[in-house]
């Protein structure tokens, strides 16, 4: 099996995996990186949203021996050093962001890469970024609130 | 899905050697080839990765055409390419969703000649020439029907040259669950006439509309083609919509293509 290796988060793993592994599956099963959630595995709902090279891509569409080499970037390499949020975290806690949670992994990186492409997103700028996220609990508007009060702008409607 | 051996060439003649073995299959982004595998419809013996071969990615002017290498990804052309042909540009930005364009390629997109994906509108109506590893093909001749395409076994598609028109716009009515076009109309005027290509509405694939393009070759304003529609005749029918509805929202789109083209 080939033996590859990815700079996940900052540090050095290697991974034995088959030729057809997920990343994905590289990352839950082989490295014991569960932050990232397999909600659909057909690319439909973006759960799985990694950074591969700085870029957001789904974890579950492409294979993990694409990503030899690679830099990986996943919600476990988020939040600072020392376990405090980051501010597009700590926005989605405060902005009911966020219910369940499933779908968070992948709606904050997706959001992080948003922010790194535009750091003041309008609001339909936010929806049409995210339209490969699906959230089935917060109706969304909780997540586009977040998302503009971590970029400094006066979210549209306020938490309670 | 069945395991696979799996190459990743650095140049296209390698590329070319490895896709001779039997079984072999090229894989862009995988954003569709990986669906379809996890289904079991395909099961390659061989996957020949297109994306470590630095000749075929990228995007520049050549000829008054905009050359796009045939593994550069929907998001590169999206922000590249917005320069040298916006409309072009802007189809590959509408393209799914980001994590889909960071992925997806131009060659996989027209190899695979969905009939609701974007590019091949974009390739017919720019009238663009496909180059692959043994010839050029044009994009009249390019399509063959639903997921069908002039591509032999093996060929690999290494760029696509699309001449730059005086203005166009792709106008993409959009599928929300699937994010493909239900139906798109992509319209390029040229000084020498007007092109007209349509994609998620017919059976047979990608098309021309000509009727539209006589219309508008002699005034490229939208009264010039008020009330005309294609026949609803071999159009899809699905639970998204009629071949009528269709029909109808070809006439409407080619009209908002026009007014926006820029
Ligand atoms: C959620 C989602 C939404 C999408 N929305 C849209 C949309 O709105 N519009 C749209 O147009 N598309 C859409 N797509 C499809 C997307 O554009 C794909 O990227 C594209 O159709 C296939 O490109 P790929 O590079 O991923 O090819 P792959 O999946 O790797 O390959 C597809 C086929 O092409 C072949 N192939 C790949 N590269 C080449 C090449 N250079 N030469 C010859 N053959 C090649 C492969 O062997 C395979 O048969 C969507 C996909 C997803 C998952
Ligand atoms: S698990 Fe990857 S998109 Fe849903
Ligand atoms: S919070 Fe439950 S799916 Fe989004």
């Amino acid at each position: 099996m080939p033996n590859i290796t990815m700079t996940i988060n900052g540090r050095d793993m290697s991974a034995e995996v088959e030729n057809r592994t997920l990343l994905s599956s590289a990352l839950r099963e082989t490295l014991n990186l569960t932050g990232t959630h397999v909600g659909c595995d057909t690319s439909q709902c973006g759960a799985c949203v990694v950074h591969v090279n700085g870029k957001p891509v789904k974890s579950c569409t492409m294979f993990a021996v694409e990503a030899a080499g690679a830099t990986v970037d996943t919600i476990e390499g988020q939040a600072h050093s020392d376990g405090s949020l980051t501010v597009l975290q700590q926005a989605f806690q405060d902005h009911h962001g966020l219910q369940c949670g499933f779908c968070t992994p992948g709606m904050i990186m997706s959001a992080a890469a948003l922010l790194k492409e535009n750091p003041t997103p309008s609001e339909a700028e936010i929806r049409d970024y995210l339209e490969g996220n699906i959230c089935r609990c917060t109706g969304y508007q909780g997540i586009v609130n977040a998302i503009l009060a971590a970029s400094g702008q006066t979210a549209a409607i306020a938490a309670e | 899905m069945h395991n696979f051996d799996f190459v990743r060439p650095s140049t296209l003649a390698e590329a070319t050697a490895a896709m001779q073995a039997e079984g072999a299959q090229a894989l862009g982004g995988g954003q569709t080839l990986m669906p379809v595998m996890k289904q079991r419809l395909a099961a390659p013996d061989t996957l020949v990765s297109l994306a470590g071969i630095a000749e075929m990615i990228g995007v520049c002017e050549k000829d008054g055409a905009l050359v796009i290498g045939g593994a550069t990804t929907h998001a590169q052309v999206a922000s590249d390419a917005a320069s040298m042909y916006p409309a072009l540009a802007a189809l590959a930005g509408m393209i799914g969703d980001p994590a889909v364009r960071s992925r997806g390629t131009v060659g996989g997109s027209l190899a695979n000649n969905d009939p609701a994906a974007c590019y091949p509108a974009g390739a017919l109506g720019s009238g663009a020439t496909i180059t692959t590893n043994t010839r050029e093909i044009s994009s009249d001749n390019f399509s063959t029907g639903m997921f069908d395409t002039a591509l032999e076994e093996g060929e690999i598609i290494t760029s696509v040259a699309f001449p730059i028109p005086e203005k166009a716009s792709y106008q993409k009515f959009e599928q929300p669950a699937s994010r493909f076009a239900l139906v798109g109309v992509y319209v390029a005027k040229f000084a020498d006439g007007v092109r007209v290509a349509v994609t998620g509405a017919s059976e047979g694939g990608v098309f021309r509309w000509s009727a539209a393009e006589a219309a508008l070759s002699g005034n490229f304003s939208a009264e010039a083609i008020e009330g005309l529609s294609p026949e609803a005749s071999g159009m899809i029918t699905d639970l998204h919509g009629s071949g009528a509805y269709r029909a109808h929202l070809i006439g409407i789109l080619t009209k908002r293509a026009v007014a926006a083209a820029h």
